[in-house]
């Protein structure tokens, strides 16, 4: 019996002494196998008298029970060590910068136009649109716009020989679209303009949103709800606006739309040269001469019509304070943008 | 329009100070661009006389004065004014004094003798730009009057901006008119001068253009003296009014103008030969201008003449020949009324906008020529003395301006307004603008004073009601909700994901100018044609551009310049082209990519630190068509175009029709250009990127069974007729082809490629056996071998 427990012993040693798993498995093998050492000790038990038999396998199995829970013992050990080591050897530098394309962006101007889309088709406006190069019946005749008018001389217009021209304003898309749908109509139409006018504050090209609305009872009131609300829900901001009378030969009455200033409040700053107001748009109540001049009948019809510049707009929510940079392509301004 | 404060008070009390009148005009329609003072701020100077005037001892150019000042005894200040002379009255800066900039005034010694104070030039008052001697104050300037209260110079200046409509408003009296609609108060009248005529001598005038001029009233003056300066008082409001002094009879005719509304001309009589004709201009004919410059005339500019010749453009710009000058003792006086018809658009041909021109274009009042004519006589014959000759009036009365009545319906003022007013402010507020109004059962009948030419409408009346009563006054509505959906069109181009699709494909919008380069287009486009502006800002920016190439390339130079490397860039717009004098604008998307195929980045495969080629921006096409239509309508044919490398282009199909073009840059563009990188252009019409309906097809529940085959053949096969092949033999069990490698080099001859095909195959009825498929790569196989000479790598 003093063999057993050396046996045992020795067992204990080796299973401690496994530095791997397949080491491990090996001396389970040698000790606990078929043909293992303390296995082969069960087989000696024949040779023992009948009434030792009982007492000697109860001590062998325990000796088996006893290295079989060393190695299951050292068996979780050295997966752990393992694991651990695996571990240790993935690590990684999470602030390496991820892989892959960089994304691009959409233009500034683009973003407040299709924000602008957005808020007008809430409330039931469609998108139209019309040609760049226009004639001038389109662009000034059926605006009410006589020749030789002095209005006309305020729209530095850009010619082409055969007599047409690049359009103005995006007001000609309201003939178009009154020609083409009729009335009752709810539309506005974006769109690039050109005046023949470049400095600090002036793009030769721009960007134009034109608003119309035609239909049976559409008032006064009802333009300045619509503009207020716009204004409010595109700078999400409770600012004032206010409506000043002015001059437009395609609208009567007509206005200036001013809102108090995005930057102090109305309290006065720099951007609204102390005033507190920023001029914002021109609106006012179709002209009949428009209506007629478009097919409908300005007595059974009204209609507002309003048009802003989408760079004036998109200058003020994004705190651009140059207009040229939207038409410098620098992709250092234009990257400053790149969010939905 | 620049209106002195105090001058406006002289015809209506005013309620408000400056500021609030800015605000109540501007509200009003005439709107606030700025308020000036009449002077920069000073103190301390007084109206003071100068009794004595004795050369300085030791000084040539100055002078020892002694000057009374009211009160105490007389001052000796040192001066070196040319005109300090005994007698005169002068501004006095007393000791204290703090002048414009902040100069105080101290007791000084000056070559040795003391000074209590200076006698200040206008340029040092801030009145004028620029003097030669001390201000002349008139005898009856009260001694010792502090000079601000004497010459009002706590005015101030409201610079109106009045819209062209509103010709009536280009005056004072006109603005007084407003005022006193908006105040409710009443202008204040003043008796117009009756001429009463001290000779009997008349320029006869004949109105040969009745309908461009049907008013001429006219008046000789004889013996008066231009040489007198004009009184200080006129020369303030005048400089007030942002008019430069001339001589009196110029100033008064300016004055008058800008008081009324009505221009004025001053012919010098001794000049004038014979009488006078209001006619239309002959072809070929000219005439020399005040400001010395000679103008070709049209038939249709109307002309004041003499025997001679032209005198004068109407209600533009007298002529050189008959100006008066400081030696000019007999004048003609021309107070007219010419028809906006007439005047419009003319002075611009010759870039003038004179003060009388605008006024003329936009309308001046048909009824106000005699009351201007009154009262510039009276001015100037107080000024200048002479007398004048009887008010001649010429006049085609038929051809007067009529003022028809117009109605103006409650109801409709309601509906366009969205507010009630009530009758009785409606009524009020028109009076109150000078119109005649009755009462009517729906309304009102109104008819507009002669001079308001902006009235012609019910709206105008509704917008002269509404401007008065103030927008303010008009509360917010909601309109009526539409109960119908609006049709929303599904297969249309998404604009907002094609775009967002390119910029998460590393793309940045730019937006480019319409008008380009014609000389970078040529080089581009050749000789493709294209409008042409004809007032172009800049010679570089004078063509419509046909592509959005030259805008884009541009763009992405100028960023090469700023060092970037890996650029790209789209852009969404419309191009321009011309067929037989026709041109079409058609809205476009295109793109440029040049520079390394991925950012810079840590762990990219050496192939992905390249330069990108044509198929890195074809992978960013396939990903927008597969975005756009899920079958593959799309597809990319070999051909060439002047812009692009002629073996690294090709045309874009969508269904075989042409929508757009891909390519690297021609590589004689890219050294022109100096490009670094060799920049991969694309370009498509955006109408083609319309969405496709998605249509459902049957999946097949049977596995699917892969094969692959490296096929080697000669290098002008493509891929696309290598595909059509594989399809046909493939037969309908072919599910998909993919390519995975393309090879060429060792073991490979030259000339050849080898393609490694992925073909699958599936059945939708049963499982295929592997003799089905081996059958099937044979049939493949056996095709390509006939079709291309091919041969199958083992």
């Amino acid at each position: 019996m003093h063999e057993l427990s050396s046996l045992v012993e020795h067992a204990l040693a080796e299973v401690a002494g496994c530095a791997s798993l397949p080491a491990l498995d090996e001396v389970r093998v040698r000790w606990l196998g078929k043909k293992g050492s303390l296995t082969e000790q069960l087989k000696s038990l024949g040779g023992l008298p009948a009434a030792e038999r009982p007492a000697a396998g109860q001590r062998i199995n325990e000796a088996k029970e006893r290295v079989q829970a060393a190695i299951e013992a050292r068996r979780t050990a050295l997966s752990a060590e393992a694991i651990e080591r695996a571990l240790a050897a993935g690590r990684i530098d999470v602030s390496l910068p991820g892989r892959g394309e960089q994304r691009g962006g959409l233009h500034p101007v683009t973003k407040a136009r299709l924000r602008m889309e957005a808020l007008f088709q809430r409330a039931g406006f469609e998108v139209a649109t019309g040609p760049e190069i226009e004639d001038d019946f389109h662009n000034f005749e059926a605006l009410n716009f006589p020749p030789n008018h002095p209005a006309r001389a305020m729209h530095d217009t850009f010619y082409f020989p055969d007599g047409k021209l690049l359009r103005t304003h995006t007001s000609p898309v309201q003939i178009r679209a009154m020609l083409e749908r009729g009335a009752p109509i709810a539309v506005i139409a974006p769109g690039r303009v050109y005046r023949c006018d470049s400095d600090m504050t002036h793009s030769p090209m721009f960007h134009q949103i034109e608003g119309l609305r035609v239909g049976e009872a559409v008032s006064f009131a009802n333009l300045k709800a619509m503009l207020h609300s716009f204004l409010q829900a595109f700078f999400e901001q409770d600012l004032a606006m206010r409506l000043r009378p002015s001059y437009f030969p395609f609208t009567e009455p007509s206005a200036e739309v001013d809102m108090s200033c995005v930057f102090c409040g109305g309290k006065g700053c720099r951007t609204c040269k102390h005033t507190g107001w920023l001029e914002i748009a021109g609106c006012g109540m179709v002209h009949p001469n428009v209506l007629m001049a478009s097919g409908i009948d300005a007595e059974r019809f009204s209609g507002y019509a309003f048009g802003m510049g989408i760079d004036r707009l998109a200058m003020l929510r994004y705190g651009v304070n140059d207009l040229r940079l939207f038409f410098d392509n620098d992709l250092r301004f234009l990257e400053q943008f790149r969010t939905l | 329009m620049k209106v002195p404060y105090a001058w406006l008070t002289e015809w209506i009390d005013v309620p408000w100070d400056a500021a609030a009148l800015g605000e109540r005009l501007t509200m009003a329609g005439l709107e606030l661009e700025a308020i000036t003072p009449a002077a920069q701020a000073f103190s301390g100077v007084v109206v003071g006389q100068i009794l004595s005037a004795e050369k300085h001892p030791q000084a040539d150019k100055l002078r020892i004065c002694r000057v009374a000042t009211g009160q105490g005894e007389p001052l000796q200040i040192v001066c070196g004014a040319p005109n300090a002379r005994a007698g005169l009255k002068s501004a006095l800066a007393v000791i204290g004094a703090v002048l414009p900039g902040g100069l105080k005034i101290k007791a000084a010694k000056l070559r040795g003798s003391e000074s209590a104070g200076m006698l200040c030039s206008p340029k040092e008052l801030g009145l004028a730009e620029d003097s030669d001697g001390i201000l002349e104050l008139p005898a009856d300037a009260p001694l010792g009057a502090p000079l601000r209260e004497y010459l009002q110079l706590d005015d101030s200046t409201l610079d109106l901006n009045v819209t062209p409509n509103r010709g009536d408003a280009l005056s004072i009296l006109g603005i007084a008119r407003d005022v006193a609609a908006l105040s409710g108060r009443a202008l204040k009248t003043r008796a117009p001068q009756a001429v009463s005529a001290a000779h009997a001598d008349s320029v006869t005038v004949q109105l040969d253009a009745p309908a461009a001029c049907p008013r001429f009233a006219g008046c000789v003056l004889r013996g008066l003296n231009n040489t007198v300066p004009t009184p200080l008082w006129m020369r303030e409001r005048l400089r007030r009014s942002g008019v430069r002094s001339i001589s009196p009879v110029v100033d008064v005719t300016n004055y008058v103008m800008l008081e009324f509304g009505q221009p004025m001309h001053a012919y010098d009589l001794a000049r004038l030969q014979g009488p006078i004709r209001v006619r239309l201009a002959a072809a070929g004919e000219s005439v020399t201008l005040l400001d010395g410059r000679g103008v070709e005339l049209s038939p249709d500019v109307l002309l004041i003449t003499d025997v001679a010749g032209p005198v004068g453009i109407a209600g533009i710009m007298g002529g050189q020949r008959t100006a008066v000058s400081a030696a000019t003792t007999d004048v003609f006086l021309e107070v007219a009324y010419f028809a906006p018809e007439a005047i419009i658009g003319r002075a611009l041909r010759w870039g003038l906008s004179t003060d009388a021109s605008q006024r003329f274009e936009r309308g001046v009042d048909p009824a106000g020529q005699e009351r201007a004519l009154g009262r510039a006589l009276e001015l100037i014959q107080s000024i200048c003395g002479g007398s004048a000759g009887p008010l001649a009036l010429s006049e085609s009365e038929e051809d007067r301006p009529v003022r028809p009545p117009v109605m103006l319906r409650r109801a409709q003022l309601a509906r366009l307004l969205g507010t009630q007013i009530p009758d009785e402010r409606v009524r009020t507020v028109l009076e109150n603008l000078g119109m005649r109004v009755q009462g009517l059962a729906e309304g009102w009948e109104v008819i507009p004073p002669t001079h308001r030419f902006d009235i012609a409408l019910e709206a105008d009346l509704i917008e002269e009601v509404a401007r008065i009563v103030g927008y303010e006054a008009i509360e917010e509505r909601d309109a009526l909700a539409a109960e119908r959906i609006r049709a929303l069109p599904e297969f249309v181009p998404a604009e907002r994901a094609v775009l967002e699709l390119l910029a998460t494909r590393g793309y940045q919008e730019a937006i480019t100018y319409a008008f380009v380069d014609p000389q970078l287009q040529q080089q581009l486009f050749g000789d493709r044609s294209a409008p042409r502006l004809a007032n172009p800002i800049a010679s570089d920016l004078s063509v419509m551009r046909v592509s959005l190439w030259p805008g884009l390339l541009g763009a992405a130079l100028e960023n090469q310049r700023r060092q970037r490397d890996r650029i790209r860039l789209f852009e969404h717009g419309a191009r321009f082209e011309q067929h037989d004098g026709v041109t079409q604008e058609i809205e476009t998307v295109s793109g440029v990519a040049c520079g390394p195929r991925m950012p810079e980045q840590w762990g990219l495969p050496r192939p992905m630190r390249e330069a990108a080629d044509f198929f890195d921006v074809k992978g960013d096409l396939e990903a927008l068509f597969a975005a756009v239509s899920p079958g593959a309508l799309f597809s990319f044919v070999p051909e060439e175009h002047p812009s692009l490398h002629p073996g690294r282009s090709a045309r874009v199909l969508r269904a075989g029709a042409p929508i757009g073009w891909i390519g690297e840059l021609h590589p004689s563009r890219v050294r022109d250009l100096q490009f670094v990188h060799t920049p991969v252009l694309f370009e498509l019409d955006w109408a083609a990127l319309a969405l496709d309906r998605p249509s459902y097809r049957e999946i097949s529940r049977q596995p699917q069974v892969r094969r692959d085959l490296a096929v080697v053949l000669d290098e002008s096969v493509s891929l696309s007729r290598l595909a059509e092949r594989v399809a046909l033999a493939g037969s309908s069990l072919l599910r998909d082809l993919r390519v995975f490698d393309v090879y060429r080099g060792p073991g490979i001859e030259d000339g050849r490629k080898s393609v490694a095909l992925g073909l699958i195959f599936q059945d939708f009825s049963r499982t295929l056996t592997d003799d089905d498929v081996a059958r099937l790569v044979a049939a493949v196989v056996a095709d390509l071998r006939v079709s291309f000479n091919a041969s199958i790598r083992e």
